[in-house]
């Protein structure tokens, strides 16, 4: 192992989560942070602690240089990015390369690579993954781009080519509309990323989102089955799970082994996710990106799997070749985690920064929770509304159901509002509870409900009080 | 009676729609309820500043893309 020091080059849940599995490792760690972000638990745990700028992320933890400094000043071997931040920085992780450090994920080209839709695209076809119907490369032309639209059938989806996250996606229904959010997201694109090139896919009206978790060093690569994620609000997951139910176990293996061809196509290093839309109709599956790092929803692999994804990832950062034969990566029950993110689902999912007053955290047998809190912790304004990650782990889908209701009861977050009430109603919709929801589902069912779930959180809030 | 604008959350104010574009207002301009005036972000999402009084802008007590605290005066308005 080459790594001895590692510096965590993100906050909130994923800081500590990564903390925790360097230490496991018996590697030390520095975190870096905000000067708003002085009080937060993964600086109180981590053996050194490094201000590198204002609250404003574009000068700490988006600023290379004060990164790249305080790994200097603190003399680490390598950098753990987390997840959003500089993760996805084909041009950080070269440069942490180039300054003789190790960047624990895969290569600067790797990244640039799969972080360009079209191009991951083209690599997943040469794979022999499925595409959904889309065009075949970035279209920066907006007239040819209407014509390669009308050829796919709408809906279609428009993507800036540089973009990620979810955010900025537009849904044209016809010529008309595709006209007018092409040339939005064309200008939006240039205007954030210097480039305006799109990219076109088909929208598959009811499908599952799918991903797979894979591990690879370079030279093989396996995978650790998927997971499902398809309730979302504003295309931001909300509640994963693993297994999905939805798949046989022979689509579940040509899915999982489609997604650790991909990267052994492109000669991937560390972890990643190759995300797939699964249309129930048909039993198609169509890839649609890859994550080139640890994803917020890593811990139901963990749960199901038994495997350490973070500490994986970091020993193979640290040269170690993979030590997990694909044929030892099984399936055991079944596993749900839930986005405790600091919004009030009473109102319209307003943030709610704040401080905690009280926390009683739920532990017992199959209870996990990845979290950033501690009692008199102020949640400040300026980053991610995700507090933590509530998993359970459980034989069957419905043990964990029931799981997830045993640990909900016993959470308590005082101070200020979060999803956690939420969990509970949808834990006992009938949709949820046999599975029948797909990428669509949830937010119609929000609106529908949202005088239900306002009375709920009501009395909840007058029970706390 | 000059009349205060608050922020009703914290976060981050803006005075710009974008980076690119122009101030909503400028010291001096006339505003009527309903106005926005900036815009306040907190954990990445983006919340109008409505004027809630009629009147012309007096002072900006707070400088663009600065962090505010809820109930932080913003801008001061003259009748």
């Amino acid at each position: 192992m080459r790594i001895k020091k590692l510096l965590v080059a993100n906050r909130g849940e994923i800081a500590v989560r990564v903390i925790r599995a360097a230490r496991d490792l018996g590697i030390a760690t520095v975190q870096v942070h905000s000067e708003a972000d002085a009080g937060m638990l993964a600086v109180r745990i981590a053996d050194e602690a490094v201000n590198i700028g204002p609250p404003r992320s574009a000068e700490s933890y988006l600023n290379r240089d004060a990164i790249l400094a305080a790994a200097r000043a603190t003399g680490v071997d390598a950098i753990h990015p987390g997840y959003g931040f500089l993760s996805e920085s084909g041009a950080f992780a070269a440069a942490v390369e180039k300054a003789g450090l190790i960047f624990v994920g895969p290569s600067g080209a790797t990244i640039d690579l799969m972080g360009d839709k079209a191009a991951a695209r083209m690599r997943a076809a040469k794979a022999g993954v499925p595409t959904v119907p889309g065009s075949d490369g970035v279209v920066r032309d907006m007239v040819e781009a209407a014509e390669l639209a009308a050829g796919i059938g709408f809906p279609v989806m428009i993507k800036a080519a540089a973009g990620g996250g979810g955010r900025g996606i537009r849904i044209a229904e016809d010529t008309d509309s595709f006209g007018r959010l092409a040339h939005q997201a064309s200008s939006e694109a240039r205007a954030a990323f210097g480039d305006g090139g799109i990219y076109i896919e088909r929208v598959i009206e009811r499908a599952r989102h799918i991903e797979v978790q894979i591990l690879a060093d370079g030279t093989d690569a396996i995978h650790c089955w998927e997971r499902e994620c398809s309730l979302q609000r504003r295309r931001q997951k909300v509640w994963e799970e693993a297994p999905s139910l939805a798949l046989d176990p022979a689509t579940r293996e040509r899915l999982c082994v489609s997604a650790a061809d991909l990267a052994r196509s492109v000669g991937y290093t560390g972890a990643g996710t190759v995300e797939y839309l699964y249309d129930d109709a048909t039993g198609d599956f169509h890839f649609i990106e890859m994550n080139t790092r640890i994803q917020v929803e890593h811990p139901v692999t963990e749960m199901v799997t038994g495997l350490d994804l973070v500490a994986e990832m970091i020993r193979i950062a640290g040269g170690e070749p993979l030590r997990i034969r694909q044929k030892d990566v099984g399936i055991d029950g079944h596993s749900i985690e839930v986005r405790i993110n600091a919004e009030d689902p009473s109102n319209e999912f307003m943030p709610c920064p704040g401080t905690v007053t009280g926390l009683d955290v739920p532990t017992g047998p199959g209870v996990r929770f990845d979290h950033a809190l501690y009692q008199g912790y102020a949640v400040p304004p300026f980053y991610d509304s995700l507090l933590g990650k509530l998993i359970v782990h459980g034989e069957s889908r419905e043990a964990a159901l029931a799981r997830l209701g045993r640990a909900l009861a016993e959470l308590r977050i005082e101070g200020l509002a979060t999803t956690a009430g939420l969990f509970e109603v949808l834990r006992g919709t009938k949709e949820v509870r046999s599975n029948a929801i797909h990428t669509r589902w949830l937010e119609p069912w929000l609106e529908t409900n949202g005088a239900m779930i306002s009375g709920m959180m009501q009395r909840e809030g007058e029970t706390v009080a | 009676m000059a009349h205060e604008i608050k922020s009703p959350i914290p976060g981050t104010f803006y005075r710009r729609p974008s980076p690119e574009e122009p101030v909503f207002r400028n010291v001096g301009d006339t505003v009527v309820v309903g106005d926005t005036i900036g815009l306040i972000e907190v954990m990445k999402t983006f919340h109008e500043v409505k004027v809630d009084a009629a009147g012309t802008v007096a002072s900006f007590e707070i400088e663009d893309s600065d962090p505010v605290t809820a109930g932080q005066v913003l801008v001061i308005l003259d009748p």
